[in-house]
């Protein structure tokens, strides 16, 4: 078992190798520099300026070069520092070591996925099973359109009507950011109260879109196995309608929600651009999406490979999730 | 069951009554409230709205507009522009210039000092002179200081500057963007230095806090040289959604924010906004214009450029783009600021004498097709803008749609700015392009006008070549004489308005917003905010009792 841990590690590392060479010619293939954006339309920037700046940053070097030095960093497992102008190191933007947890990026983005993920399981897993059993009853269809609206609803136009909802008009809960201004102010618990009040409109947004595909994952998951000859089986033992369901069938439908959450472990990081822009949360969906406005290449990379190297992951421990779950994948 | 639907409906509607007359006596006290002028109190504060952050509080370092907004509260210039875009003493007391124009000699304020107790000097200026002409800096504004000659600090509180010519716009350059703390910044790599984001300057506001991505919070600095500022405390809190921007500026979480045409004259046209903000305009010192390539055949013909012109109605153009939120330009001066010009030829809209220019030109429609041709060829030409500009590609639709009425054809392309600029602008393959130019109330323009400035990536790729300009806009930049700088860009206007190598189409206006308990506010030419170290909330109004 350990060898076989050990091969799959491997193996990741020519698939992380690839995926950054190709990042990496795709977003300077992609027509602009860094440059551009300080010399945006103002006469005060001479072609010289520019130059220097280019040459600063490396950026008048063949791509190749560019990227061997990327490289060679990389290996270090130093990121680099970003080419906006605060010029701060990649990583301290995505994990300030002297800021507090809450004003992390990545803590930021991880905390409000890891919560819609549990919040989207915990309702889809026993709606997709109801609408399982009671295939084609009113419930089935209740839910079946209920989720399907939630699926198409564009999340930035649901968002800005919760927000009118309930801040503006019932203000119940705070619109955008983390934080209230007198957070500072505020005791732990007080604290623990202002981020959740500001957590509740964004976590529900993005859970509320996810919804569909899980419960429709698991219905049709559920489906199948209800359809099986052990179902069959247990139910002409005897046994109450119950516990076939619940005990036999439902441990089996369960098992596709592995690769489900290993495939989700990727994204915990990456973070939505719309509802991070629209709630203004400090989180990796904004950064990234202003890097890549920038053109702010080593930040790009930086997070490009930091969730390739977490999807790998999350597959591969998918995978061992599966050994350990189903005894047929052992046995083969 | 229909009795009791219908009763809790009444019940309902009675609820509503209560509810509304209620709202409508608070409204009105509330007014009332605002109304009441207690005079000037320290205390309370001003949370403004942004949808950028900055990204260094180095002013000679910063290029983006959060930057210089933030960076502007904490540092001072030696001088700055005065409301009618004159030219005053700020961290100078007073200047010199020498007879030629050639030597500038800054004579300081004593006693200004720096938020950590240490006293401003002259030598300061000079280390921020040296960093912005040191290779190594990082800045885009190094070109006004490379003209001086020679900089030397004659005393504490002295500082003479030696030019090779005489420069006009050298003197505004001393601005918010040289003043750095020497004794902080000396033999540290400025691009590295924790600086950027944790400054100490010595204008009206000091950095307490910055939380990447949400906010700025900024002190009042009590022994600001102009006096300590009446608001205590100043929020940078940066939004980027500007629907969800307006949202918390009504729920209460913001005090200030710019508005969009839209949210200016449509959404904040309540009861509640009239209650509790007050609006402000003014022009932007940006205009929006459509420049040719004067390098491609179609348009080398000046009568076909003015037929053109003839064809666009631009005050149309403010109406619906603009929500009539700006002004038709005229040239390229913000209207009603000193080098504007406000007699030169203009293009009021007629098609008639469109069709009749173009036909003096050698186009016809020969085919009757409703298109114009010459030689065969119909007369048609494309529009490039840039992707996400709202304003612009709507600019160009209208357009579009009155050029077809005098027979051209106009095809309208937006594309992303990087690709725009780099391969289109940059290559000058272009026909016509939609642009808009951010402009310094210094009116030397030499880089957009000049025909030595038509190299790649300089900034006058439409290739404009007229030597009576190029003239003009040398005497404009070698002298300080305001009265002969004024007439050398009145003859300039003059000639662009009749040479038509770009339509200057509009100057924006900028819309901001201000909850109504903030007092001493004094709308100007050139925006709200020169002075909100003024700014104050009358005791009995204050609301955050937040002390720094």
């Amino acid at each position: 078992m350990p060898i076989y841990f050990a091969k799959r590690f491997l193996e990741m590392i020519p698939t992380i190798f690839g995926v950054t060479l190709i990042s990496f010619f795709i977003i300077h293939l992609a027509p602009g520099k860094p440059t551009d954006i300080l010399a945006e339309m103002n006469p005060k920037i001479t072609p010289e300026a520019r130059e220097r700046l280019e040459k600063m940053y490396n950026l008048d070097k063949p791509i190749i070069v560019q990227y061997g030095l990327w490289l060679k960093r990389i290996v270090k497992l130093d990121f680099g520092e970003s080419f906006s102008t605060d010029r701060r190191p990649v990583m301290q933007k995505i994990w300030d070591k002297e800021k507090p947890l809450i004003e992390r990026r990545l803590f930021v983005t991880f905390i409000i996925n890891l919560l819609s993920l549990i919040i989207i399981l915990i309702i889809a897993i026993p709606v997709g099973i109801s609408s399982a059993t009671r295939r084609n009853s009113i419930f089935d269809r209740i839910t079946t359109v209920s989720v399907f609206i939630g699926f198409a609803m564009p999340s930035f136009w649901l968002a800005l009507l919760l927000m009118m909802l309930f801040g503006v008009h019932l203000h119940w809960l705070p619109i955008s950011q983390l934080k209230s201004m007198h957070y500072d102010s505020l005791s732990m618990v007080g604290k623990v109260w202002d981020l959740t009040k500001h957590l509740i409109l964004p976590v529900f947004v993005s859970a509320f879109n996810g919804l569909a595909y899980d419960s429709r994952f698991m219905r049709s998951s559920m489906l199948e196995i209800i359809r099986q000859d052990f179902v069959t089986v247990a139910r002409a033992k005897g046994l109450p309608e119950r516990e076939v369901i619940y005990r036999h069938a439902f441990m089996n439908a369960l098992l596709p929600i592995i690769t489900l959450i290993g495939l989700s472990i990727g994204g915990l990081i990456g973070g939505s651009v719309i509802f991070e822009n629209i709630f203004g949360i400090p989180g990796m969906g904004q950064l990234f999406y202003m890097s890549v406005m920038t053109r702010d290449y080593p930040m790009v990379m930086c997070i490009l490979t930091i969730g390739a190297f977490l999807t790998l992951l999350g597959n591969m421990l998918a995978d061992i999730g599966y050994m350990f779950a189903d005894p047929r994948i052992r046995a083969g | 069951m229909l009795f009791t639907v219908k009763r809790t409906l009444l019940f309902f509607i009675f609820l509503l009554c209560i509810n509304m007359s209620g709202c409508k006596d608070k409204q009105a006290t509330v007014t009332a409230a605002y109304e009441n002028n207690g005079g000037p109190a320290y205390g309370d504060t001003l949370v403004e709205g942004s949808i950028g952050e900055p990204s260094t509080l180095i002013y000679m370092l910063a290029h983006d507009q959060p930057s210089h907004e933030v960076a502007g509260l904490i540092f001072n210039g030696l001088v700055k522009y005065d409301t009618d875009l004159s030219i005053i003493g700020d961290l100078a007391e007073s200047w010199d210039i020498s007879n030629d124009g050639r030597v500038i000699t800054f004579h300081l304020r004593k006693g200004v000092k720096w938020a950590d107790g240490v006293e401003f000097t002259a030598d300061d200026v000079m280390f921020g002179y040296k960093t912005i002409i040191d290779e190594k800096t990082p800045t885009a504004y190094r070109e006004d200081f490379l003209q001086v000659k020679k900089a030397e600090v004659l005393d504490k509180y002295t500082l003479r500057v030696a030019y090779e010519k005489p420069f006009a716009t050298a003197l505004i350059a001393w601005g918010s963007i040289i003043v750095l703390p020497r004794h902080l910044l000396e033999g540290k790599d400025i691009t590295k230095t924790e600086f950027a984001r944790n400054p100490i300057g010595l204008g009206p506001y000091k950095l307490s806090k910055w939380t990447s991505g949400q906010e700025l919070v900024l002190d009042s600095y009590k022994d600001y040289f102009e006096g300590r500022p009446y608001i205590n405390r100043y929020i940078y809190r940066i939004i980027p959604d500007i629907a969800t921007m307006f949202l918390e500026l009504q729920a209460g979480g913001l005090d200030m924010m710019n508005l969009t045409p839209l949210q200016y004259t449509k959404q904040t046209e309540t009861g509640f906004f009239k209650t509790n903000f007050q609006k402000f305009r003014h022009p932007q010192f940006v205009y929006t214009y459509m420049g040719f390539n004067l390098r491609h055949p179609l348009f080398e013909d000046k009568r076909v450029r003015q037929a053109i012109a003839y064809a666009v109605d631009k005050n149309e153009i403010v109406d619906i783009v603009l929500f009539g939120l700006g002004s038709p330009a005229t040239g390229p001066y913000v209207p009603n600021t000193w080098p504007y010009n406000p007699d030169v030829k203009e293009y009021e809209y007629n098609p008639e004498k469109a069709r009749q220019l173009l036909k003096e030109a050698g186009w016809a429609d020969t085919d009757g097709d409703g298109l114009m041709d010459k030689d065969g060829k119909p007369f048609r030409f494309t529009i490039l803008t840039n992707m996400g500009n709202n304003l612009r590609i709507n600019t160009a639709t209208i357009i579009q749609w009155r050029l077809a009425k005098i027979g051209i054809e106009v095809e309208i392309r937006t594309l992303e700015w990087s690709t725009f600029i780099n391969e289109f602008i940059d290559k000058r393959r272009f026909e016509a392009v939609i642009l808009g130019w951010g402009i310094s109330p210094d009116p030397d323009q030499y880089d957009i006008w000049h025909s030595s400035k038509t190299r790649e990536k300089e900034h006058n790729f439409i290739t404009y070549k007229n030597s009576e300009v190029d003239e003009l806009v040398e005497i404009g930049r070698r002298t300080f004489d305001i009265e002969e700088r004024k007439k050398a860009y009145f003859r300039m206007q003059e000639i662009l308005a009749e040479d038509v190598p770009y339509i200057f189409l509009y100057v924006p206006d900028a819309t901001p917003i201000v909850h109504a308990r903030f007092k001493g506010i004094k709308p100007s030419p050139i925006g709200i905010t020169y002075n909100l170290h003024k700014w104050y909330v009358p005791k009995r109004l204050q609301r955050n009792g937040l002390e720094p």
